[in-house]
């Protein structure tokens, strides 16, 4: 009870510096943001002066309902909602996320000084108000970067995904002949990714002939080559073969100093090249035309 | 008792699995088929399993066995219909199925009978 009472007692002050002094602290708060931001020309001042006259305005709310370091409560929701909503749009504008918690740190400075002036002397009464603005500040500021990091987090995620469907396109050359060109390294997660698109390309097309072509992945070892015999397998039990193109010099050299037996699987240095033994397989023939004889 | 039917279409036997394959139907299946194969003399079986969901080992390792046995009897067999999901797990098994002849659908099976009895006559 005394620690709660106390707690009002503190945010009592806080409080009333918020509401009295307000104007003093918003404009030394942007003074030390523009000083501190080195004027980077990332945000305009008119635009942080919005921004820090509404987190001020939510935050005064918030203190005034819930005056408690726990930062529990419906207002309490809306400054983070707030904090969230800024720490997102400095993301996209290039912020570091140190200057984006900035934000909230170099709120402190003014904000202890108001302190101070409006309670003078009593030392233990200004500790006790220092100590909650500082606790309160800090989780916000802590909570600005967190917001801050899973933005990014989203972002990465959302590219992941985009890149693991963009790298295993299936396309069909022929009627029956499919080509899977695969670009990047190949995990097996990915490898799985691949198989599965593959076989739904093969059911999907009614192919005969796939062809793998791994011109665009880096290294193979023994991990990608069993995928890779794993997928021309599976291909093969739902009666499709598979041909592997774009066997580099190097990838020949790595395959065969590392003992991997590809079996039977029929493979090809280019893509052209299987192609052309995929066409015979399907009893189809290039040939020039007529008139390009003549 | 449940028995999968099997079919003679010319030199062939065609047998399509409509139902979940449980482990006794699957050794019905290998006697009725082997039964069949020598009474009828089919140069080809065909085994359509487009419609299984779930082949476990104990089902798989079965379908080779038959085919391994048609192989014996002077019949080829064709495999269609796999589902991507069911190659999937039959590799990931460890079990390739190798000396089975495979085709995408029952058009392509019979295909695939109709060239491997040609290759059998021109030897």
């Amino acid at each position: 009870m005394y620690r709660a009472g106390v707690n009002v007692g503190n945010a009592g002050v806080l409080g009333a510096v918020l509401k009295s002094d307000s104007t003093t602290i918003l404009g030394e708060w942007l003074a030390l943001q523009i000083a501190e931001s080195n004027n980077k020309g990332l945000i305009k001042d008119a635009e942080l002066k919005t921004q820090a006259e509404s987190f001020l305005a939510v935050f005064n709310t918030a203190v005034q309902e819930n005056p408690s370091e726990s930062l529990q409560g419906p207002a309490w929701d809306e400054v983070r909602t707030f904090l969230a909503a800024l720490s997102r749009s400095r993301a996209m504008q290039g912020f570091s996320p140190s200057e984006t918690a900035l934000f909230v740190f170099s709120m402190k400075r003014p904000l202890f000084a108001a302190l101070r002036a409006k309670i003078g002397d009593d030392s233990g009464a200004l500790a006790d108000a220092l100590m909650l603005a500082t606790a309160m500040l800090d989780k916000l500021g802590l909570y600005t970067f967190e917001a801050f990091q899973r933005g990014r987090e989203q972002v990465i995620q959302r590219q992941q995904q985009e890149l693991l469907d963009l790298s295993t396109p299936v396309v069909e050359l022929w009627d029956g002949i499919l080509a899977l060109p695969l670009i990047g390294t190949l995990d097996s997660e990915r490898t799985q990714t691949v198989m599965e698109s593959l076989l739904e390309g093969i059911v999907q097309h009614e192919a005969t002939i796939a062809i793998i072509d791994i011109t665009g992945v880096p290294t193979v070892d023994t991990l990608v080559a069993q995928h890779l015999l794993k997928t021309v397998a599976s291909a093969r039990l739902m009666g499709a073969e598979c041909i592997i193109s774009g066997i580099r010099p190097q990838i020949a050299q790595t395959i065969v100093h590392l003992g991997v037996d590809l079996g039977d699987v029929i493979t090809k240095s280019s893509l052209a090249e299987a192609l052309r033994i995929a066409l015979r397989k399907s009893g189809l023939a290039v040939m020039p035309s007529v008139k390009a004889q003549g | 008792m449940d028995r999968i039917p099997i079919l003679k279409l010319n030199s062939n036997l065609l047998v399509t699995i409509q139902v979940e394959l449980h482990d006794q139907l699957a050794i019905t299946l290998q006697d009725d088929l082997t039964e069949q194969l020598s009474r009828t003399k089919a140069k080809g079986v065909l085994i359509d399993i487009s419609a299984l969901e779930i082949v476990d080992s104990f089902i798989g390792r079965t379908l080779a066995h038959i085919a391994s046995m048609a192989h014996i009897m002077d019949a080829a067999t064709v495999l269609v219909g796999m589902r991507p999901a069911v190659a999937i797990t039959l590799v990931e098994l460890g079990m390739s199925l190798k000396g089975v002849h495979t085709a995408l659908n029952v058009d392509k099976g019979m295909a695939l009978l109709a060239r491997l009895n040609a290759d059998e006559l021109m030897l």
